[in-house]
């Protein structure tokens, strides 16, 4: 097996005046999970889109499973699951149907199907809904059922597009526990999403991307170390006060996010914490590098 | 590990997959298109066999039932393939992103509309016998060229089907298809010698009418149902292949467009 299962060196990819992906080098680790952290519109959805040649790259290289793009894309594309950012289940079939026809578009041997569809159906929790409509599936149900048909053929590498958008906090966390199982199991995953929580608990290391480049890579650790410290202060007050303290702390070289109500002042180590009136210190977090690197707020 | 995947063109499995989604879907809903299948050449044989027969017993050497009952056969076939092959096509690329699941499977856009097209052809050479089935009732003989019927209507409505597909990749908008609709489609179904044999017709219109592939499609079927003639109908035959393979090469180049960024 190649070492990397993605390998992207510059791919560029516009759509008429707007540069969607603007140059990306990526390396996902055979096995391992990477997270593409970036807010709407950074070109997540288009980086995926190339890796199934649903878009062509207009420069650049990109290998998939040590198959060449988008030459090879039909036998990378058989090795890959799929989950889409936007539902396109085939809301009049039922679950079965839906998964039935994609066991036979990933070539599942007829005599194999039929186990293969009880299997994607069983780890996505769905054998009692199995020949309901999709139409009448839940918002969770449905999104399980999208992740069911991406496993039908147990791919080596699993493309997961913003895999828990819109789902309640309980959904969410019930198939992170399944995106976890199937990391642990060795599958290969490259996962978008601005959730940053979403990153932290199931990435190995996280890319993060911003107007169509990647601006940083690591794990979730290191990126805060490096990019915002240890420590951050939280501080709480009337605008005009939260104004002042974000003056001082910007000409003391201490970037500053506004959070709410909130100011938070980061890479506090070492500085004296008196200067800063009614701040709360807290450990720096994911969160506060990536909008630091991004310069966009988080929802 | 996922299994070995030869990777060639065309490949009968990823037709089939698809094949096989839209029989699924159309295990749904095939009883409301069997009673129209049913229901329209009746119409249309009530309507001009009864209205148009009263004042016109025999047209170009047949009765006028004889005439009318095998021309809806074409207008079944067109019906049945032109209008899914417009509106389902555009609905799945557009509203259910069907094609967009589809194609992050290991299946190209040529295998997408070849499958779209083939389905839509063995539907409308399926419902293309239902008019001759009704005008049976109406006094139809049968007759063993019957046999022939769906093959005309596989051949004809793949041109057709894949003439909608064409179009609905190139319309931005559902209601664009008004245009086709009512300059192109119309026209077709009108002047294919249907209701009145083309060469009534005056000369520039009857040679439009000759280029006309549903024209050809009517030819076939009356010559099926009453006697071949062999040298036209090939000819006949090889206006609609040729339609077909130019109409089914199109709509691939124009989806493929629009599917892949
Ligand atoms: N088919 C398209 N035609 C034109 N512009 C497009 C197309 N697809 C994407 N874009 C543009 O490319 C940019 C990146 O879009 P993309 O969908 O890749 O972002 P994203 O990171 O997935 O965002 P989100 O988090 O909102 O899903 C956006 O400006 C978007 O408008
Ligand atoms: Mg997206």
């Amino acid at each position: 097996m190649a070492a990397h299962a993605i390998v992207l060196r510059g791919a560029r990819k516009a759509f008429g005046p707007i540069t969607a992906v603007a140059g990306v080098d990526l390396d996902v680790p055979a096995g391992t999970c990477l997270g593409l952290l970036g807010p709407n519109g950074a070109g997540k959805s288009t980086t995926m889109r190339l890796l199934t040649a649903q878009a062509i790259a207009d420069a650049g290289e990109i290998e998939v499973l040590g198959h060449r793009l988008p030459e090879e894309s039909k036998a990378a594309r058989a090795r890959c699951g799929v989950v889409p950012q936007i539902d396109n289940l085939d809301y009049e079939l039922t679950a079965r149907e839906n998964l039935e026809v994609f066991a036979r578009l990933y070539r599942i041997p007829r005599p194999k199907r039929r186990e293969a569809v009880d299997r994607a159906l069983e780890t996505a929790n769905l054998t009692a809904r199995a020949d309901g409509v999709v139409d009448e599936l839940s918002g969770g149900m449905r999104r399980r059922l999208l992740l069911a048909r991406g496993l039908v053929h147990r791919p080596e590498l699993l493309l997961l597009d913003e895999p828990t958008v819109g789902l309640d906090p309980q959904v969410r966390t019930e198939l992170w526990s399944l995106i976890d199982t199937l990391r642990s199991e060795g599958v290969t995953i490259l996962m978008s999403t601005h959730y940053i929580e979403e990153a932290e608990r199931l990435a190995d290391e996280v890319a993060i991307m911003s107007g169509g480049r990647i601006v940083a890579r690591g794990r979730p650790a290191e990126l805060v170390a490096e990019h915002v410290g240890r420590e951050a202060v939280e501080v709480y007050g009337p605008p005009a006060e939260l104004q002042e303290v974000e003056e001082r702390a910007l000409t003391g070289g201490l970037p500053t996010r506004r959070s709410g109500p909130a100011l938070a002042v980061l890479g506090t180590e070492g500085s004296e914490n008196g200067s800063l009136p009614g701040g709360h210190p807290r450990p720096a977090n994911l969160e506060d590098a990536f909008v630091l690197l991004t310069g966009a707020e988080v929802e | 590990m996922g299994p070995a995947v030869r990777v060639r063109r065309l490949e009968p499995v990823a037709i089939g997959a698809v094949l096989s989604r839209e029989l699924a879907v159309f295990r749904r809903y095939w009883r409301s298109t069997t009673f129209s299948s049913i229901v329209e050449p009746t119409i249309f044989l009530l309507a001009f066999g009864f209205g148009f027969g009263a004042l016109v017993s025999r047209v170009a050497g047949y009765d006028y039932v004889e005439f009318v009952g095998t021309g809806i056969v074409a207008t079944a076939v067109l019906f049945s393939s032109v209008f899914p092959g417009l509106f389902s096509t555009f609905i799945k690329r557009r509203f259910q992103r069907t094609y967009d699941a589809l194609l992050a499977a290991p299946i190209d856009v040529e295998e997408l509309v070849t499958a779209e097209v083939v389905w839509l052809a063995l539907r409308a050479g399926v419902y293309g016998m239902a008019p001759l089935l009704v005008a049976m009732l109406f006094g139809l003989d049968p007759s063993p060229g019957m046999a022939l019927v769906p093959f005309i209507g596989f051949l004809t409505g793949f041109g057709f089907a894949a003439f909608g597909v064409l179009i609905s990749a190139i319309a931005k908008a559902i209601d664009n298809f008004n245009y086709v609709t009512s300059s192109v489609i119309t026209p077709l179904f009108l002047v294919a010698g249907t209701f009145f044999p083309i060469d009534a017709l005056p000369g520039w219109a009857s040679t439009l009418a000759q280029v006309n592939p549903l024209h050809h499609c009517v030819e076939l079927v009356r010559h099926a149902v009453f006697g071949l003639q062999p040298v036209a109908d090939l000819a006949h035959v090889a206006v609609l292949v040729v339609f077909g393979v130019l109409m089914w090469r199109l709509a691939i180049w124009r989806l493929r467009l629009r599917l892949i960024d």
